[in-house]
């Protein structure tokens, strides 16, 4: 009998678990094989150099450039888009004129092709008569080379990562609110609680599994998208754009130095583990699911 | 019946072996273009023309700038569906040398009079075409980088509008008289502007310093020369644009800005290339010019744009069908033709003297601005890792537009990299 | 409400509503420069004529009828794969009983952070040997497993009260038979949540597919789209957002059309 189950669901997973293996848990260990060999070149076969490519990489600045860069897209795309969302939920969560308007606003960054749109905050961001340097002028306020600013350039990748993310994580916090029992709410009104009380009180708490759940799409799109750095500066100005993975795509594909990209690549990967690690074994714990 | 229908096929395939060989030959030909524009169409049609005279059947795929469709073409042929020619930049050879995927010209095979056609390309065009002794590529899509001027702007500024700037001094004192401010001191028009965004401020700089007289690397592609001081002398030029002149601004300037910029009246003055004469006639609503490039002493520039190269996966026969296809695109009558749709230089000298060319030239002067100072252009930046190197460059010289390096540093940091990733191709 | 004084109550609204604006106003260009001539994309004169030219050259520039049809035929691919392969995984896991259960969903659940986007170079690499670079397959290959379809179907069936099950399995239904008739229509919720993101995830997905194509018949519209508006004259900024609205109406209209629906389906699929 329990022989029985056992073969079934074999077959059951069978399908799925074959493409999960063979595109996502073999190429990252064909990555790492990868990685502790030379790029074939012509007529120079791969050669085996143990970790001498992780040590070349130690040395190169544009990946300490990128992993700095990274970071700091991360800390600030990550709680932004997340804080957006959930005001942007609360917002069109209560009676407001032109409630389904105003939701249709806040989500369409999410069905435009972030290729497309980058383009679309290029003019935005040209210098004098780009949309941002327009409106500036209005107030009499100075020019910016926007894109070509180093000082300027990671922040304006920023903004257009959370204005593309905001909105879809919305969708989120949108549902987690209202299937929150309105009595709750009820209830906290004949108790006089304040509404900040009761956000932080009540509210938030209960969204805890939406928010770990939104933070680890976050977390991952933090190190995933980098589709409007091709589009709008190619990593520059002096690489003050580079992302890992437009690294990795820059060093695999436009450089062919497959082995150093693979070293990338395994670099992000244990990136990724240990934020993983961090998120469900520390934050996770904090969450009560229902 | 069938023995009737064999001896016909075998006649006429002795009568006419070229053609018969080349029927059902079809070839895959990467275009670094964007969709869009006139030049789609231009080559759509030469293909079909081919087509109806060979029974070849040329399908271009247009994959975007040059930068796009080099990593398209390379990732395709190592995917084993690549192309059988293509046009990438002329500077690629030793890289794409270096990776065993060419097919040099002598491999393909040329006869006598193959060889001659090679001789009758301007010798500035086949700059990047030798290596080792060998042909690797033919000279197709070709500019240089020229000056795009705003004539109403010049007048206003109280320049002579046709005259254009022929030493640096003289270009630095025009762009700085060139910048317009408003009441509040805001810039509304600046002097100069040039492209210093990935892919292209390699190209800028080439130029530059062929002003300065110093040629950037051996024609092995194995040394550059980033620290020589002429080298300097260029960086130091540029940068003296947005910090001592104030005429362009600090930090980059992209090369797909400076159009809108120059059409805007944004930018009085843009480097740009030939290749966008056509784009700009047609859409400027002020009057313009076309200039050669300054020069420290007098006027100097670089040659740019793309190749046909032949790649070793092809059977002989489409490589052959490739060869034919190229000298096609190339006869005199063609490559005026191009030149004339497109604002390229035809890479020929006889093309010049077709006809329609002389016609075309005596009606649009600015046409032949380009050709007149071929004999002054140098190649572009072409050595072996090529897409690194200019990666280094670009990112020096935009940290030295930027403020954040001199030019002396910039330039010894360029210098250091490039010898890095040039060491393991330095032969003894 | 009632405790919200009106004038903090006035300033959320707009402050919403100044938010709203925001995110729209890259849309709002894209709609002003597409049907105004290119003269007007950078300057906003109330007087502009508005004209259809730049949709027309924009369709003629580029075959966007083939990408319009690569990118419906991958979405379509990757959605059925997807509901296919996950269903029956995730039955497995939310409903069987076998050794190593838990360590296997561990292993898929690796995905959720190791996505496949990361992945560039190895999967390249396995394309390669496949002989499946430059196809609509091999694009959508590293997606057809879905930990995450898998994770949110499992967590669907396991709401699924487990008398119903009991009871189809009296009247003899087989195991697929009593997935198909009663956790299936029970997760149609989930099932459309999650197909709304599948379909919107790869209808803008960019990175692979740019590696993995080169050619005009398998390109999908974002890739299109990109080679479409790297020029090399220069950024015509009316004729690409005449591309980028007619790439993404289908999505734009859909969501319009079927807005509420969405919301609610995400609420019953317990994504939240």
């Amino acid at each position: 009998m329990i022989r029985r189950e056992t073969w079934q669901a074999w077959a059951l997973l069978l399908p799925a678990l074959l493409l999960l293996v063979a595109f996502t848990h073999w190429p990252a260990v064909a990555t790492l094989i990868d990685s502790l060999y030379t790029t074939p070149r012509g007529s120079r076969p791969p050669r085996f150099i143990g970790l001498e490519n992780f040590a070349s990489l130690l040395d190169d600045r544009v990946f300490w450039t990128a992993l700095r860069n990274n970071f700091i897209y991360a800390a600030a795309t990550i709680p932004a888009s997340v804080i957006l969302a959930l005001l942007m939920a609360l917002a069109v969560n209560t009676a407001l004129p032109g409630r389904p308007l105003l939701r249709m606003a806040y989500f369409t960054p999410t069905m435009l092709p972030m290729i497309a749109v980058a383009n679309i905050w290029l003019f935005f961001f040209t210098p004098d008569y780009g949309l941002f340097d327009q409106v500036a002028g209005l107030f009499g306020l100075g020019r910016h080379n926007w894109l070509g600013d180093s000082a300027t350039a990671l922040p304006a990748m920023i903004v257009v990562a959370v204005w593309k993310e905001a909105g879809f994580f919305m969708i989120f916090y949108l549902a987690a609110l209202q299937a929150m029992p309105p009595d709750l709410r009820e209830a906290a009104d004949l108790e006089g609680s304040s509404r900040w009380n009761f956000f932080r009180r009540v509210t938030l708490p209960l969204l805890m599994p939406t928010t770990l759940f939104v933070l680890v799409n976050a977390v991952i799109n933090a190190f995933r998208l980098v589709d409007h750095v091709v589009v709008m500066t190619r990593g520059g100005p002096d690489n003050a754009t580079t992302l890992l993975l437009y690294y990795i795509y820059e060093t695999g594909f436009r450089f062919w130095d497959t082995a150093m990209a693979a070293t990338l690549t395994v670099v992000l990967l244990v990136l990724l583990a240990a934020l993983a690690w961090l998120q469900f074994g520390v934050l996770g714990r904090r969450v009560h699911y229902r | 019946m069938i023995r009737r229908r064999t001896l016909l096929a075998a006649g006429s395939a002795l009568a006419m072996p070229a053609i018969a060989r080349a029927q059902g030959v079809k070839l895959s030909f990467y275009y670094p273009i964007a969709v869009g524009g006139p030049i789609p169409a231009v080559i759509d049609g030469y293909c079909k023309d081919f087509k109806a005279q060979s029974g070849v059947e040329v399908t271009p795929v247009y994959a975007g700038n040059y930068g796009e469709t080099l990593t398209k073409a390379v990732t395709a042929l190592r995917g084993g569906s690549g192309p059988q020619l293509a046009v990438l930049l002329a500077a690629e050879m030793h890289s794409l040398q270096d990776m065993d995927i060419l097919a040099s010209l002598d491999d393909v095979g040329l006869d006598a009079a193959g060889k001659a056609w090679m001789e009758g390309f301007y010798p500035a065009f086949l700059a990047n075409s030798r290596a080792d002794g060998k042909l690797w590529s033919v000279p197709f899509q070709r500019s240089t980088a020229i000056m795009y001027y705003n004539k109403t702007a010049f007048t206003e500024a109280g320049l002579d509008p046709e005259k254009f700037p022929t030493t640096w001094a003289e270009l630095q004192a025009a762009a700085t008289k060139l910048v317009k401010r408003d009441g509040a001191g805001k810039v509304t028009r600046w002097g100069v502007k040039f492209a210093s965004d990935i892919g292209n401020a390699q190209w800028t700089f080439g130029a530059m310093a062929n002003q300065a007289g110093q040629v950037l690397m051996n024609e092995a592609g194995t040394e550059t020369y980033f620290t020589a001081p002429k080298t300097i002398d260029a960086m130091a030029y540029w940068r003296s644009f947005p910090f001592d002149g104030k005429s362009t601004p600090e930090g980059i300037s992209a090369w797909g800005q400076l159009t809108p910029d120059f059409l805007e009246g944004n930018a009085a003055i843009i480097q740009h290339t030939t290749g966008n004469l056509t784009n700009i006639r047609t859409n400027a609503k002020f009057p313009f010019g076309v200039a050669g490039l300054p020069g420290r002493d007098g006027p100097r520039t670089v040659v740019g744009g793309g190749n046909i190269y032949f790649f070793k996966s092809a059977s002989p026969a489409e490589r052959k069908a490739a060869l034919d296809f190229a000298r096609f695109l190339t006869v005199p009558e063609r490559a005026a033709d191009w030149s004339m749709k497109t604002g390229y230089i035809a890479t020929r000298p006889d093309a010049y003297e077709t006809p329609a060319m002389k016609e075309f030239i005596a009606k649009f002067p600015d046409a032949n601005v380009a050709r007149t100072f071929l004999p002054v252009a140098t190649g572009e930046l072409s050595t072996f890792e090529n897409q690194r190197v200019y990666a280094a460059l670009t990112n020096n010289v935009q940290a030295c537009l930027a403020g954040t390096k001199t030019p002396q540093q910039a330039m010894a940091d360029t210098q250091a990299e490039a010898e890095r990733l040039l060491k393991p191709f330095k032969k003894g | 409400m009632t405790r919200t004084q009106l004038p903090t109550r006035v300033l959320e609204i707009l402050g919403a509503w100044v938010l709203g604006i925001i995110w729209v106003l890259p849309l709002l260009y894209a709609v002003w420069t597409a049907f105004h001539p290119a003269a007007y994309a950078t300057s906003f004169t109330p007087d502009a004529p508005l004209t259809l030219a730049n949709f027309a050259r924009a369709w003629e520039a580029a075959p966007f009828a083939r990408y319009f049809l690569n990118t419906t035929i991958l979405v379509t691919l990757i959605l059925v794969a997807q509901f296919v392969l996950c269903t029956p995984a995730a039955f497995a896991f939310a409903r069987m009983e076998f050794p190593g259960r838990d360590t296997v969903f561990a292993i898929v659940l690796l995905q959720l952070m190791v996505m496949p986007d990361v992945l560039l170079v190895g999967n390249y690499r396995s394309m390669a040997s496949l002989g499946l670079v430059d196809t609509i397959l091999a694009i959508a290959l590293p997606y057809l497993g879905s930990a995450f379809g898998i994770f949110l179907l499992r967590q669907t069936f396991r709401m699924v009260p487990q008398e119903l099950d009991d009871a189809a399995r009296l009247e003899g239904s087989s195991l697929m038979g009593r997935l198909w008739r009663v956790y299936v229509p029970l997760a149609k919720p989930t099932y459309i949540a999650y197909g709304l993101v599948s379909v919107s995830y790869h209808w803008n997905n960019f990175l692979w597919p740019l590696v993995i194509t080169n050619s005009v018949t398998t390109r999908p519209l974002t890739v299109g789209l990109s080679v479409f508006a790297s020029t090399d004259q220069g950024i015509d900024w009316s004729i690409i957002t005449a591309a980028t609205l007619m790439t993404s109406a289908p999505l734009l209209l859909a969501f319009l059309l079927f807005q509420r629906q969405f919301v609610q389906s995400f609420m019953r699929a317990g994504i939240r």
